[in-house]
């Protein structure tokens, strides 16, 4: 499946909490901003016209601190809570629009939802909770045990089908509200915080399997979190909230290279950039690149020249740096090189840098010269940011 | 003398709500007669069919199914239990009465259970009729039997039907306030996330809310058992066969032996009936049984002894 196709779209979807939202929407259209609108009226603004897209078959992070709105944000989608106004499509219908027994549908089968509590019901067993969304759509007891046993084994939890939640650890619990998600094959995962009620070990263990999970079914994973380290690791795009706003939307890379505001950018201060950026975001073409067979007796112009093929593909090193009376430069094939691909994350081409004396050649997955990536260009990415 | 004073009004101002009780109860009466004895007619029916199925059973037979029953809902030792307290109500002599009076509040909970809890459900769904429920709930509590005897018997006439009556208005307000309770506590998050699965409210109810509410819906019968058994004395008043009869006639005629015969009675009933159903509001969820209620106990047993019921599970598991 490729990205690119819109699953779900918000557009201007404003959610004021309170009696009297009518009067908040008001002031909101003549510009007053949230902190205004509770200070006169007593109106809570959850959420603040709102507008961006969700691809298929993306993990969707958004990010924002407690009382961003993100949590409302993502109850609106399956109207959990009703939008004030604004409205949401899925797949181009609108959601916001749909009786009562259509959204019953689209909650069984288009999206569900994995909670930061978990909210496992206590009274049924392990297989009984994964195949509770099944149950309430009136699937058959067999059809429904074997789909929910298929998504307990997908996340590791074959063996435990008959235990009752409070039986197991918080992790495994969150694996159960983790099936049951997955046991009604949605097209949207919507995440709720469902990794902060555990311990670091386990959140890394369960975002790791998250990502596999997301990697082998394509599924598009809305997922909400307040810990920028987590959306930075498994969020194909962010997008972060402040007090009700979407602030900015965008890949990791771009949001750390280009932050919209301030907001954004002291925001992302404290995140390590090495592990945002990739080599092919710092990589530049600031050595020399030879196209062809190099000549015999020409020098090359830099102590390091890169050969490349009429394609563009890297084919070796050209290295005048040998030491010697009438040494001539020795020309490096890439298995005698130490190469590395664009999508590398930078904390791990620290220690090759380091390592060799050449710039490192970036290449594409097809072998095709991005870039080069010297120490310096290393340190001053770093220093950047 | 009935000059309005600011001091003491009420020397002439004054309501007369006896006056008026006493004309709308002998209005009630005069008219309404026929609607009040058509109520009679279910408890009637319901009341015969459980006496004269308890009646009609030997004690032998009695004893060993109750006994059966405890350890099909609490285990072994709560079966020996129920033998040992039902043994001693043979043995005393109280047989017979126990089962009028057993009759008598059985009946009385199975129509507590028939109003009560869905008043309960329906109070936990809207606020407003809890606030317009609760004092009347009050009142039912706190306002002393004796005062509605008398207009029970004006309208129902005596006897074990109107005993039933006077009981249900007395024993129905817990089982309706933990109903209330249990539904009102359990977590929003569950709540939640079975709307978030796409539940009905008629599904929310019965998938999520009741079977979370159980235990304390239980609690709430357990205090209705126990309040009923309370009543049936006072009831007797009414001429209620049972156990109260015998209290009463003690009381009446200074025999201490047949008043503590009787409460003896009524004591070990109480004990019997209150361990047997908190036994059913507790969960048994240990740790790797996963065998249904029916798999346990000595139906389980029998089953066992045919094959069916077990297979089930382990079936499920290898597959």
């Amino acid at each position: 499946m490729e990205l690119g196709d819109e699953i779900l779209s918000v557009e201007h979807i404003y959610k004021v909490f309170g009696t009297r939202p009518g009067e908040a929407m008001e002031m909101l259209e003549a510009g007053k901003n949230k902190d205004d609108v509770f200070q006169e009226t007593g109106q809570v603004v959850g959420v603040f016209d709102a507008s961006f897209s969700v691809k298929k078959g993306e993990i969707f992070v958004i990010m924002g601190l407690s009382g961003s709105g993100k949590s409302t944000m993502v109850r609106l989608f399956n109207r959990l809570i009703e939008p004030t106004s604004g409205k949401i499509f899925l797949n181009g219908n609108e959601i916001t629009g749909l009786t009562d027994k259509e959204l019953l549908s689209v909650r069984r089968r288009d999206m569900s939802m994995v909670f930061q509590s978990f909210a496992l019901m206590p009274h049924l067993t392990v297989l009984d909770n994964a195949a509770f969304g099944l149950a309430v759509s009136d699937v058959g007891e067999q059809e429904r045990n074997r789909r929910a046993r298929e998504a307990l084994e997908q996340v590791g939890l074959k063996g435990h089908e008959y235990s009752f939640p409070h039986q197991l650890s918080g992790g495994m619990q969150q694996r159960v509200g983790l099936a049951r998600a997955l046991t009604n094959d949605p097209s949207i995962l919507l995440m709720d915080e469902a990794f902060s009620a555990l311990d670091p070990l386990i959140r890394t263990e369960m975002q790791d399997e998250l990502i596999r999970l997301q990697a082998e079914q394509q599924r598009t994973i809305i997922f909400i979190s307040h810990d920028l380290d987590e959306a930075i690791r498994i969020g194909h795009r962010i997008a972060i909230m402040e007090g009700g706003r979407v602030v900015q939307v965008g890949t990791p890379q771009e949001i750390l290279n280009n932050p919209a505001s301030e907001y954004v950018e002291a925001f992302f201060k404290g995140v390590d950039s090495s592990k945002v950026l990739r080599a092919g975001d710092v990589a530049r073409f600031d050595a020399e690149v030879v196209v062809g067979e190099p000549q015999p007796g020409v020098a090359p112009p830099a102590p390091y020249a890169f050969v490349t093929d009429d394609d563009h593909r890297f084919v070796g090193l050209i290295d005048s740096t040998v030491n010697g009376e009438g040494a001539s430069p020795r020309t490096l094939a890439p298995d005698q090189l130490r190469t590395i691909t664009f999508d590398t994350p930078l904390h791990e081409v620290l220690d090759i840098a380091a390592s060799v004396p050449y710039p490192l050649p970036v290449l594409t997955q097809e072998g095709v010269l991005h870039g080069t990536l010297s120490k310096d260009a290393i340190l001053k990415s770093l220093s950047h940011h | 003398m009935s000059e309005l004073t600011i001091l003491d009004p009420f020397q002439v101002l004054h309501v007369p709500l006896g006056d008026w009780v006493e004309a709308s109860l002998q209005y009630l009466v005069d008219n309404f007669r026929g609607v009040f004895r058509a109520v009679r007619w279910p408890i009637d029916q319901v009341l015969n069919g459980i006496e004269g199925l308890l009646q009609s059973v030997p004690p032998t037979i009695g004893i060993l199914l109750g006994s059966l029953l405890g350890w099909q809902v609490a285990g072994r030792r709560m079966g020996i239990f129920c033998a040992f307290t039902l043994i001693l109500l043979g043995l005393v002599g109280v047989w017979s009465e126990s089962m009028t009076t057993l009759s008598l509040v059985l009946t009385a909970v199975f129509f507590c259970g028939l109003f009560g809890v869905p008043l309960g459900i329906l109070c936990a769904r809207h606020d407003r009729l809890e606030k317009a429920v609760r004092p009347v709930l009050d009142a039912m509590q706190t306002l002393p039997a004796f005062v509605y005897l008398v207009p029970v018997v004006m309208l129902f006439g005596i006897g074990n039907v109107p005993g039933v009556l006077v009981t249900i208005v007395f024993a129905l307000p817990p089982l309706v306030r933990l109903t209330n309770l249990g539904i009102r506590q359990v977590p929003a998050d569950k709540i939640e996330a079975a709307r978030a699965f796409g539940c009905t409210p008629g599904q929310m109810l019965r998938r999520v809310q009741l079977p979370l509410a159980t235990p304390t819906i239980m609690a709430g019968f357990n205090q209705t058992l126990m309040l009923s058994l309370s009543m049936v004395v006072i009831a007797s008043m009414i001429s209620v066969g049972g156990l109260g009869q015998m209290v009463l006639r003690g009381i009446g005629r200074l025999d201490m032996g047949l008043a503590t015969v009787g409460g003896l009675g009524l004591v070990l009933l109480a004990i019997f009936l209150d361990r047997l159903t908190q036994a059913m509001g507790e969960r048994s969820a240990v740790a790797g049984d996963h065998r249904r209620w029916f798999q346990k106990g000595p139906l389980g047993l029998f089953l066992g002894l045919f094959g069916i019921g077990k297979i089930k599970p382990q079936a499920e598991q290898q597959s």
